[in-house]
């Protein structure tokens, strides 16, 4: 079953089309590295995944439904280059926050087990403004994952992480999939994104280039991909 | 989770925000006040002049106060990109959108009840005779100021030239509320009895804020998402 099916997206901006009659799958359980040089129009693709913005032309359906619909975003996480949590609140009213956006049940003890897990606990109460970009991270990842999430698609995950916090996200990460769920990230750090990945897509200005399994050459070579399917 | 309890979450986070930051509140209020201030020294307080002008005055130092705290109710989104959660999240446009207002409309209210008091000792002007009556008309103006100037936040958020954009944009839509919360605040003011000819204004003020609160409602989502 496809978590996400992608149908002849086309994206404008202006007369510049940033995509191109983009069509693939993302099936269920599986975790898609969405592969690209700068401006190749990942970001674009994965906001109009996360319902941020609409396509000029072509379908998107996710877990079944329109990616707007309100049942799907409660599915969908979505973690961008920004780490969307406010300056101006504590970790545990940031988490809270979301939680009661998310119609969780119980969002103070959701968030309490969140910021233990993310090691965030002896901090809660602190204001973001006063975290270290590291602590950030972390919140945002636990505000990512604070839903259980169905679908989740990640933006440059890994960019301004330390590697305790990259091995964190790579640990919930594979306890995700392992659970079943579905990811798609889109980063340039290969050799970590390449790890988590079962199935890769390059796209090349705005033109989806490559769609496949991620082999074993991929793994051991990460620049491989780019070589045989990326820009002369 | 119903409607109205993503509503008044999103309004808490932004009225918690701002007690803590202060960003717009010391300047709408310091702006007010200086205003407020200058234009004392303008007109003879003692004069039957001032009564006349007292509405338009009151009212026009509320809608250049309030344009600062509307130009920051979306702008404070941009920070860590809050503004794509949100909408990433299953709340919809609607209910970004009324939990803005809802916020927006609380603050500015704190300011015009900060304003009130400097405004009858700058002025000497005796208003508590009419006191409810002319919150009423305060509660009725300030959500058709906020409600108006929130939809057009959002419109020109990604905008370079936002803090230039909004008032413009937004002055021109006010008029008729500010109109008809200028008529009824010169009589209340004046101390005179709002006849059967001010009812209109009343009217007027109803019709707008209903019907602009809902166009918004309705139109908000697609000036977010596209």
């Amino acid at each position: 079953m496809s978590a996400v099916a992608i149908q002849g997206v086309w994206k404008y901006f202006g007369d510049y089309p940033a995509l191109k009659d983009i069509s693939f799958d993302v099936e269920a359980g599986s975790c898609l590295a969405l592969l690209g040089r700068n401006g190749a129009g990942k970001t674009t693709l994965l906001r109009i995944l996360a319902g941020l913005s609409r396509s000029s032309k072509g379908e998107i359906t996710i877990l079944g439904k329109d990616a707007r619909a309100e049942d799907t975003r409660r599915a969908v996480s979505v973690l961008g280059h920004g780490i969307g949590v406010y300056e101006e609140l504590s970790a545990f009213e940031n988490l809270r926050l979301f939680g009661r956006l998310y119609g969780l049940e119980n969002p103070s003890q959701i968030a309490v087990e969140w910021l233990e897990r993310t090691g965030l606990g002896r901090v809660r109460d602190g204001l973001v403004r006063e975290f270290s970009r590291g602590m950030r991270q972390r919140l945002a990842v636990a505000r990512a994952f604070l839903h259980n999430p169905s679908l989740l698609i990640l933006d440059e995950p890994f960019t301004a992480l330390d590697d305790r916090a990259i091995k964190m996200l790579q640990d919930l990460l594979r306890a995700a999939l392992a659970d079943g769920r579905t990811v798609i990230m889109s980063t340039h750090q290969l050799r970590e994104a390449l790890e988590l990945a079962t199935d890769v897509a390059l796209i090349n200005r705005g033109k989806l280039a490559f769609r496949g399994p991620r082999t074993q050459e991929m793994l051991e070579d990460p620049t491989w991909l780019y070589r045989h399917y990326g820009e002369a | 989770m119903s409607f109205l309890s993503r509503t008044l979450a999103v309004a808490s986070k932004d009225l918690r925000s701002e007690i803590r930051s202060k960003e717009s509140i010391n300047a709408s209020v310091a702006f007010a006040l200086v205003i407020l201030l200058l234009f004392s020294f303008a007109f003879d307080p003692t004069s039957d002049q001032v009564r006349e002008i007292a509405g338009g005055l009151l009212w026009l130092v509320f809608a250049f106060a309030g344009t600062l705290i509307l130009n920051r109710s979306f702008a404070r989104e941009l920070v860590n990109d809050c503004l794509d959660a949100l909408l990433a999240s299953p709340v919809s446009g609607a209910q970004l959108f009324l939990g803005k207002t809802i916020a927006n409309f609380v603050i500015l209210m704190v300011v015009e009840l900060l304003s009130m008091p400097v405004f009858t000792i700058f002025y000497n002007v005796h208003w508590t005779q009419s006191i409810w009556l002319l919150f009423v008309v305060m509660l009725l103006g300030t959500w058709g100021l906020t409600v108006i100037g929130t939809l057009f936040s959002a419109m020109t958020v990604n905008l370079r030239l936002r803090e230039l954009m909004l008032p413009m944009l937004v002055y021109p839509m006010m008029i008729p509320a500010l109109m008809g919360a200028i008529q009824l605040s010169t009589v209340l003011v004046a101390g005179d009895p709002v006849g059967a000819d001010n009812q209109i204004w009343f009217r007027l003020l109803v019709a707008f804020d209903v019907i602009f609160t809902l166009l918004s409602l309705a139109f908000v989502e697609t000036v977010l998402v596209g």
